[in-house]
């Protein structure tokens, strides 16, 4: 068993090999964890969220999701979760968008896209490989006319989720910094990381 | 080993024979083809000065196009039969991993739903292209296109050549003609076939096509390469691969302005379009 704290606002990325679980634990609650997956043989194959969406025909990720590439192929599947759903349309928050949805202002703040370029670069990652992501434990609902917004979330001190890898997988994650919007209760805290063999 | 040719029949055996033979052929249609000069397309939208068309093309369900246009364009995008599903990739055409980014498409203006006046955001915070025309309503931006292995599993067969060709197969053709590879290839939108969160809140439904004759028009706020892969929406939940023509039309233009009311419909959709300006002015287009 191999585990790790990633501190608030910090990246972090491993290999979870095929047959293994990987364990993410809301340690202090309310805390949105954008989460990238690569095949680890062949990062040109990614996670889709379209693809994953389409097939299982629902928004939402929760227990029983198959997280899929661009290919269509499984790389995860959700075995346990804590909190019923986490989100994969909303996307990380970038320096970029920060200045569209609260101003200029927010330009030089700290963000998941910083993260996941800083920590994808070291194994040979760049901007080209940046897709729409996972976003542990934050809450995007959809109402019946189209409006869909990030709002409270509904994980909780201790709350984890945990997936199983299919094939080697490259997981990058980016513990959310953004304290514009509640996905992390406008507090980044840490949250740990663990990986296991798949009992 | 034996030539067993000298089966011609076309008056082809020489090459100026050929040649005379290759060269007849022009002057022919097709259901989908360009029309070039665009200013030739016989049919320009009303307001268009037909010399004012840059793109003039119609692509059979199944095909793919694919295109530069300069900022202040506007592309309209036309179902003629009623079947058609256009699926869109945009990329700033002077630094393509500045690309179509649907999360930020949807998120920023608080709308899962494409309809008129929505953006297509590219990942550094930039309008890309404006919806600025939407007769039917019918869209999604939630399930991307189809990968080769889901067409195989579906109709048999997901190749781009073949009979049954996927979305994801065919923008991979489109971007190689642009030097774009797999790595370039983001989640798409699509139009034409519309697609609904059902009333759980997490369903997601799939509504079809409006009908013929329905078109979108999106004004370019930047320099774009447009990819278009017309094949049926991942979700169709027919059995047979349905896909009918989809016609592709753009002309001159200039993009949104601080003058069009447009500009100040949202606080989001006008601080996205003051960055596509910004870097307009600075890029020096």
């Amino acid at each position: 068993m191999d585990t790790d704290v990633i501190e608030a606002r910090r990246p972090w990325s491993g290999i979870v090999p095929a047959g293994h679980s990987l364990s993410i634990e809301d340690l202090e609650g309310n805390q949105a964890v954008d989460c990238l997956l690569y095949n680890a043989a062949d990062t040109a194959e990614r996670y889709s969220a379209p693809d994953t969406l389409v097939g299982q025909g629902s928004i939402f990720l929760t227990t029983g999701s198959v997280l899929r590439t661009s290919e269509g192929r499984p790389l995860m599947t959700i075995v346990a979760d804590d909190v019923g759903r986490h989100d994969t349309i909303g996307g990380a928050c970038s320096k970029e968008s920060n200045t569209l949805r609260y101003g200029h202002h927010t330009h030089h703040q700290h963000a998941c896209v910083e993260n996941f370029l800083a920590e994808g670069a070291r194994w040979g990652l760049g901007k080209r490989d940046l897709v729409s992501n996972i976003n542990w434990f934050m809450n995007v609902p959809v109402e019946a006319d189209g409006t869909l917004g990030i709002v409270d979330g509904l994980s909780a001190p201790g709350y984890a989720v945990t997936m199983r890898a299919e094939i080697d997988t490259l997981v990058l994650i980016s513990n959310c910094p953004q304290v514009n919007n509640p996905c992390n209760g406008f507090d980044p805290t840490p949250v740990r990381v663990t990986i296991a063999p798949d009992a | 080993m034996t030539n067993s040719g000298g089966l011609t029949s076309d008056g082809t055996d020489t090459t100026h024979a050929a040649r005379d033979h290759a060269r007849a052929q022009a002057g022919g249609s097709a259901e989908a083809m360009p029309v070039v000069p665009a200013s030739a397309w016989p049919h320009p939208p009303a307001g268009v000065a037909a010399n004012d068309l840059v793109w003039a093309e119609t692509v059979a369900g199944g095909g793919y196009a694919s295109k530069v246009l300069a900022r202040g364009t506007t592309l309209r995008l036309t179902d003629i039969a009623g079947d058609a599903c256009a699926h869109v990739l945009v990329f700033n055409a002077d630094q393509p991993w500045e690309r179509l980014n649907v999360a930020d498409t949807v998120k920023i203006p608080w709308q899962a739903y494409l309809g008129p006046g929505h953006p297509l955001l590219s990942d550094q915070g930039r309008v890309l292209a404006t919806l600025v025309t939407d007769t039917g309503g019918a869209h999604d931006a939630l399930c991307g296109t189809s990968p080769a292995a889901r067409n195989a599993e579906r109709y048999g067969d997901g190749a781009a050549g073949g009979p049954t060709p996927s979305g994801r197969a065919l923008f991979g053709l489109a971007g190689a003609k642009h030097g774009l590879g797999p790595r370039d290839l983001p989640p798409s939108v699509s139009f034409f076939k519309g697609v609904r969160v059902g009333d759980d809140g997490g369903t997601l439904e799939y509504h079809g096509s409006v009908g013929p004759g329905e078109h979108v028009e999106l004004r370019a706020e930047l320099g774009v390469v447009v990819l278009i892969a017309n094949v049926p929406h991942p979700i169709d939940p027919r059995e047979k691969y349905a896909c009918s023509a989809l016609e592709a039309l753009a002309w001159r233009g200039s993009p949104t302005g601080p003058h069009d009311p447009l500009w100040s419909s949202s606080p989001e959709l006008e601080r996205a379009l003051c960055n596509s300006d910004d870097y307009a002015r600075a890029r020096g287009i």
